[in-house]
């Protein structure tokens, strides 16, 4: 079993990894600057000028509503990945601990939770949110956030229950035990640091699953509302223009396909790394 | 004077298509402070079980049955559940494990592991607690022990590694050290450096000392008493004079005529027929019998451990008919 930094080292090898790795960190990197050197995304310079064209001033066109596309897109990027690794950080928690205490405690502790698993699992997330997001008048950010995640840790559990079933069976698990160390210090000690492999690949994996759903649900309309900027509404904004000016919904489109290739191939080259056989 | 353990009529079943057998099948010896009882038997013959009992660390869905006794001094063993029992483990029993190379967290500094150790039974200072783990270090005969501390499992030989072990079970001062197959994946020179290690601890700390092997070759001269186990029981039991001077049961017997020797007239070894049985095959009567070269009419039914000497007494009819 090999530490974290040894697997993000070695999938750094990669070829696909990497270019997926610096396409995020070009991404992320923009959406962190990108708005000292670009115009307001809310500003309408001349609004009947309506959309314009990529050109020089606004080098992705401006949509209907006169506002600069590329800003849009930044001011976007900020509130998907956000979105995505808060909620795949609220996810990959519950998920790890779960597994963590299922997979230690067996017994009836363990069958509960994973039976509640087994049910969460049957049902489609979509329809889960969909289901509560219709009920809400208004959706706050923190809240779609925390729905995201509290939906997204079914499957991580599984994966993480699995790893300690595996490793609570290794020696030094078993030497710990006999040393009389406490439940809480074997757990974090020896079993959390040794499942960090599988929980990276599934954190990273997850980005991309939660940007394409939350661009989803923004693009019904239930997801982050206007006028806050996100990948999902842009595309929904621009299918009265898509004609006219394509290029409003052509660029948020692609912010959405590079950024969840790019987590793709980085979660696919941990998972080579980690598991060579499922290369 | 009472025992540091006392073992009586230890039992561990497991289930198997619907009944349950019997890996370790009334098992009773003793400790006294300062010496070592060596258990000695095949792989299969329910050693590590028993020595796994003693902290209550069966495998699922493995369970001690409630006849059984472990009693540590004054304290009912099997009794002992959740808070209570955690500080049994380690503080009073401390063990070492068969393997070194997977006996020690990969992820974390040897340093670290020993200080873990000590923190999860003395309240003393993290600081103090690496002092201590240097200590142990240093009595386990590590070289550069200040150095040794900082470094990874993966960074260490076998010997060193299992010297570690001995460190870290020894960090909550136990009063019992279990040695389970301790040597069995080191080298010839290094394994010996470690016996020495743990003689050598026996005798300054006064702690008790079970020895879990499969080699009678290093029992002699370490061990002050013998425990042979076969199929889930001792067969035979004598201070370790007393059994290499006069091996009395059919498989002791056996097991020394299988170990070459480099002293005396050259002979060829003879092995044991056959193998250990498992669990849910063992024969009725006497469990060596299938494979007994002086199986007699009696042997169909099981015998009791049977007096052969002062001392020394072994599970099999023949000891009626010598004495």
């Amino acid at each position: 079993m090999r530490p974290a930094l040894s697997v993000l080292r070695q999938a750094w090898r990669n070829p696909a990894g990497r270019v997926g790795a610096i396409l995020l960190l070009i991404i992320t990197l923009s959406a962190l600057a990108g708005p000292w050197f670009l115009p307001d995304p809310r500003a309408q310079p001349d609004i009947l000028a309506g959309s314009l064209p990529p050109g020089l001033g606004h080098p992705f066109g401006t949509d209907q509503l006169n506002r600069d596309v590329l800003a849009r897109v930044v001011a976007g990027a900020r509130v998907s990945l956000s979105v995505a690794l808060l909620a795949v950080g609220l996810s990959v928690t519950i998920g790890a601990a779960v597994g963590l205490v299922s997979g230690y405690w067996g017994g009836v502790v363990d069958a509960g939770l994973m039976r509640l698993v087994d049910g969460a699992l049957a049902i489609p997330r979509l329809f889960i949110l969909l289901l509560v997001l219709a009920t809400m008048e208004r959706v706050p950010l923190p809240a779609l956030i925390v729905l995201i995640g509290a939906t997204g840790w079914f499957a991580t559990s599984r994966l993480v229950r699995a790893e300690v079933l595996r490793i609570r069976e290794e020696t030094y698990v078993r030497a710990a035990e006999a040393l009389g160390a406490r439940r809480r210090h074997i757990i974090l000690r020896h079993l959390l640091p040794n499942t960090m492999g599988p929980l990276l690949v599934a954190a990273t994996l997850g980005v991309g699953d939660v940007i394409l759903l939350e661009a989803g649900l923004s693009f019904l309309g239930l997801g982050v509302q206007p006028p806050t900027p996100s990948w999902g509404s842009m595309v929904l904004d621009s299918k009265e223009v898509l004609v006219s000016a394509p290029w409003a919904g052509i660029f948020p489109g692609l912010a959405i396909v590079i950024t969840v290739l790019s987590a793709n191939l980085v979660g696919d080259a941990l998972r080579e790394t980690i598991d060579p056989r499922s290369a | 004077m009472t025992h540091v353990l006392d073992v009586q009529n230890l039992r561990v079943s497991f289930p198997a298509d619907h009944r349950r057998v019997y890996p370790v099948d009334g098992v009773s010896f003793w400790l006294d402070r300062g010496e070592t009882l060596a258990l000695v038997g095949e792989s299969g013959c329910g050693k590590s079980l028993t020595s796994l009992a003693l902290l209550q660390l069966i495998p699922h869905p493995g369970q001690i049955e409630p006849s059984s006794v472990i009693q540590l001094a004054d304290t009912d063993v099997l009794a002992l559940r959740g808070e209570a029992l955690r500080q049994i483990r380690g503080r009073r029993i401390g063990m070492i494990f068969q393997d070194p190379m997977t006996s020690l967290n990969p992820v974390f500094r040897v340093g670290d592991q020993i200080v873990e150790g000590i923190l999860a039974h003395f309240k003393i200072s993290r600081a103090e607690a690496r002092d201590r783990a240097l200590h142990l270090l240093q009595e386990v005969g590590i070289p550069d022990p200040v150095e040794r501390l900082n470094a990874y499992p993966h960074q260490l030989s076998g010997g060193m590694r299992q010297r570690v072990m001995i460190a870290i079970a020894l960090s909550a001062e136990p009063e019992i050290l279990v040695a389970d197959e301790p040597t069995t994946a080191l080298d010839v020179t290094v394994q010996a450096q470690i016996l020495e290690v743990l003689d050598r601890l026996r005798t300054s700390r006064g702690m008790a000392v079970l020895l879990i092997t499969h080699d009678l070759g290093i029992v002699a001269g370490r061990a002050d008493r013998v425990a042979v186990m076969y199929a889930g029981q001792i067969i035979e039991e004598a201070p370790t004079d007393l059994l290499f001077a006069n091996p009395s049961h059919p498989y002791t017997q056996g097991l020394f005529a299988s170990v070459p020797r480099i002293t005396g007239p050259l002979r060829r070894l003879t092995p044991i027929r056959g193998n250990v049985p498992a669990p849910s095959a063992w024969p009725s009567g006497c469990r060596f019998r299938p494979r007994c070269p002086k199986a007699f009419d009696k042997s169909e039914q099981e015998p009791p451990l049977l007096p052969v000497e002062i001392d020394h007494n072994m599970r099999c009819w023949l000891a009626e008919r010598n004495g």
